[in-house]
């Protein structure tokens, strides 16, 4: 349980609003809440996908961030051009550390910053003619290239320029498919709407390309994992345990992953979502076109582990079965023992969360496993669809916050007083300079993989190793320290 | 004198750049040094002054030199009639690009390039038809235009737009110094035309500062590539323009417009006959539903 009750949590969020003018109150209070896990839909308690107020510090990024920097940035033996000035893919380059295996600059470009640079001449007169040259340019230069994707920063939607036209041409003109992405950052509240214009070029201008084609081999066992973008290497922890219990992952969307995977992912059997929040879309769209059933999963701490592995061999034979329960016996002793280890260092420590995607709910049961309990969490981006399934993670009179502000988080923080914070670069510094220890749970704090059993045991050691850091110790000089 | 800056604006094919460039001429024939800039991506606001079918543009030349830092002022001014100063910011084809952006980044040049340093006494930017975006209200902004004229005829649409570019002009004026300084007409020999503008004019609070009658030489002369006052100077027209020129040069009357509202326009029309008497009864109806009723 909470060390609060659902009274003090309300008078909490009283507190905080009380500063804001009247209408931004209102406007914020919807998206604070007091968790009820008892609640089937989080409408009932909190508002999202809206609009941020302006003046106040969000933590939210855009339509291209969405779509360039999350869903399509991982397929690796493709060029994704970011359209447009050069500020955009040069400051966004390779910041989410998805992980692949190639030869950069050979058959993989997936760190490499592509722009079409534009100056002043191609807003006046438009940019077709230089995309039409730099897609021969690439095609050119980089042989090996699979496909090209154009992904438009704003002022590709403010000139109008006909990216379509321009693709459609290339694309007969280097038999490679070029996929144009209208994910100008001005669209939408959030860069949830530029995971959904990707999902939609995927399916527009990807999936369709195997259609009628019956080459390919299929299994029974034949699986595709989506919305794992291999940060740090999560999708390959994550592979490996799949693998190990029979199934065949044909395609990872999109971490590590590939043009032709992602063209045959219509011959799966069943999709396995990691992050529904970007991915959700697409896996809708071949379960309604290719009947291919999707199911949700969660890979972060041997409880959810030892759950999503079996939830997902009962879609399968005995076979696949008796391989999961293989599977978790064969780690039992592994994640065991890093339990043993790190757990009475963690025991009782409390977390807030505020991340993206997936992970304000996925990493609650890995901090569980290791005694610690999450007392907030909150996404950036989330839609209502998400904190429905967030109610049931957390406990009673816990603390949710949808696109909190700078300034909520950091109160929230001064209340409740937190052993450790998962957030974001941006949030880091301040809290640390507060004297708290953070995690930066974007990225992983440059450490990696958190996804399986591998993962946890680093997991494990990164939280231990921040929360227990001698250097909290020392941010007071001793003679300031009271007894 | 100081240099004085003014913009003309109006109604597409009102007839905006064959007026400015015969009354610049006007202008330059009295002795005043002025320059044209033309604010339009056709880039017609200086072939009469230059007999050129169109001057190179500055966004042209900065395209095919790389970028606009790799120009020279003297790259992009010609020098015309009477010593006309010309430029023309130039732009996209329709359909592509932005139009707008280009007559942001060419008065931004000629701004940096000291364009305007020189020992001006006018200049006249021709914009494009209508203010579609906060590229072609980049003449009004602050530090531009002080003056704007509207070329406006009898004609609905045209008198419409004049209206929207007061509302415009509205805007920008509370931030800066720009002011609506008359109503030129350019005649289209429409009943009660010149009563019509005049009565336009006080309702938002300026002047017709004058009436340009319909004249064939002026068409002469533009085939010509020609002004009227440089093609035949005699010419009664030739003379209108000298008016209209001394007009603005004699012109003190600078307002803050009071553009006034849709009913309000319309009932000025239709007492002056152009608008017919709303019947509610007919709006919606279908050709084959009158013909229904009326059977």
């Amino acid at each position: 349980m909470s060390a609060m009750t659902r009274e003090e949590t309300q008078a909490l969020i009283q507190e905080v609003l009380e500063v804001y003018p009247e209408k931004a109150r209102k406007d914020r209070a919807k998206h604070l809440a007091v968790n009820d896990p008892t609640l089937e839909q989080s409408k009932q308690c909190i508002t999202s996908n809206r609009k941020s107020q302006p003046g106040v510090m969000t933590i939210r990024g855009c339509a291209y961030a969405g779509s360039r920097g999350v869903v399509w940035g991982p397929v690796k033996d493709m060029v994704h051009i970011s359209h447009g000035p050069v500020g955009c893919g040069a400051y966004s380059r390779g910041g989410r550390r998805n992980y692949y295996v190639g030869h950069t600059g050979v058959d993989s470009f997936a760190t490499i910053n592509f722009t079409s640079d534009f100056q002043e001449k191609d807003i006046v007169f438009g940019g077709d003619k230089k995309l039409d040259k730099l897609i021969d340019e690439i095609n050119e230069l980089f042989p090996l290239v699979k496909g090209i994707s154009v992904q438009s920063e704003c002022p590709i939607g403010l000139i109008g320029d006909d990216i379509e036209a321009v693709s459609k041409k290339k694309a007969k003109d280097i038999k490679k498919p070029v996929i144009p992405v209208r994910c100008e950052g001005f669209r939408g509240v959030s860069q949830s709407l530029g995971h959904h214009i990707a999902n939609d070029a995927l399916r527009d201008w990807v999936l369709p390309n195997r259609d009628g084609d019956s080459k390919f081999e299929s299994t029974p066992y034949d699986v595709a994992i989506l919305g794992d973008y291999n940060i740090g290497g999560d999708a390959w922890s994550n592979r490996i345990l799949l693998e190990e219990m029979g199934l065949r992952v044909v395609a990872m969307w999109t971490g590590d992953g590939t043009l032709p995977e992602l063209e045959l992912s219509s011959k799966v059997k069943l999709n396995l979502v990691m992050c529904y929040r970007s991915i959700n879309y697409i896996t809708r769209h071949m379960e309604e076109k290719y009947g291919i059933p999707w199911m949700e999963y969660n890979f972060f701490g041997p409880t959810k582990i030892a759950e999503s592995l079996r939830k997902i061999a009962a879609f399968f034979d005995e076979t696949i079965q008796a391989n999961a329960e293989k599977v978790i016996a064969k780690y039992q002793a592994e994640y065991e023992a890093v339990i043993a280890k790190y757990r009475p260092r963690l025991e009782g420590k409390k977390v807030m969360l505020y991340v993206g995607g997936l992970r304000p709910r996925h990493i609650v049961g890995a901090y569980e496993d290791l005694g610690m309990e999450v007392i907030g969490t909150g996404y950036e981006f989330a839609h209502n669809d998400d904190y429905d399934r967030t109610l049931k993670e957390m406990d009673n009179a816990t603390l949710l916050y949808d696109d909190v502000t700078g300034y909520e988080l950091e109160e929230f923080v001064k209340r409740l007083k937190p052993d450790l914070i998962g957030s974001g670069v941006k949030e880091k510094y301040i809290f640390q300079k507060m004297g708290i220890p953070f995690r930066q749970m974007h990225s992983w704090d440059y450490s990696g993989p958190y996804h399986g059993y591998d993962g946890f045991a680093i997991f494990a050691r990164d939280m231990d190793m921040t929360v227990n850091n001698p250097c909290w110790d020392k941010l007071r000089a001793p003679w300031q320290k009271t007894a | 004198m100081a240099m004085r800056q003014c913009a003309i604006y109006g109604k597409g094919g009102i007839g905006k750049s064959t007026t400015t460039q015969n009354l610049v001429a006007g202008l330059a024939e009295l002795g005043k040094k002025v320059m044209i800039v033309g604010c339009d991506p056709k880039a017609d606001s200086t072939r009469l002054i230059l007999h050129s079918k169109a001057q190179d543009t500055i966004m042209q030349m900065a395209a095919d030199a790389g970028s606009v830092e790799d120009l020279e002022l003297e790259d992009v001014m010609a020098v015309g009639y009477g010593g006309i100063k010309c430029v023309e910011s130039g732009g996209p084809e329709p359909g592509v690009g932005c139009a707008g952006r280009g007559v942001i980044t060419a008065i931004n040049f000629l701004e940096e390039e000291g364009a305007y340093e020189e020992d001006l006494d006018f200049v006249f930017y021709d914009v494009l038809g209508d203010v579609v975006c906060g590229g072609f209200a980049m003449p009004i902004r602050e530090n531009k235009a002080q003056e704007i004229y509207i070329v406006v005829s009898g004609e609905m649409m045209a008198m419409f737009a004049a209206n929207n570019i007061a509302k415009g002009i509205c805007k920008y004026a509370s931030s800066g110094s720009v002011r609506l300084a008359g109503l030129i007409c350019n005649s289209r020999n429409t009943a009660r035309e010149d009563e019509l503008i005049i009565e336009l004019a006080r309702q938002l609070g300026t002047q017709m500062i004058h009436f340009v009658p319909r004249d064939n030489v002026v068409q002469r002369a533009e085939i010509r590539r020609m002004t009227v006052i440089e093609y035949d100077p005699k010419a009664k027209q030739a003379d209108e323009y000298r008016a209209l020129a001394q007009k603005i040069i004699d012109n003190k009357l600078f307002v803050v417009p009071t553009p006034i509202s849709m009913d309000e326009l319309e009932d000025l029309l239709m007492k002056f006959g152009i608008l017919e008497g709303e019947d509610e009864s007919i709006v919606g109806k279908t050709a084959a539903e009158e013909a229904a009723a009326a059977a």
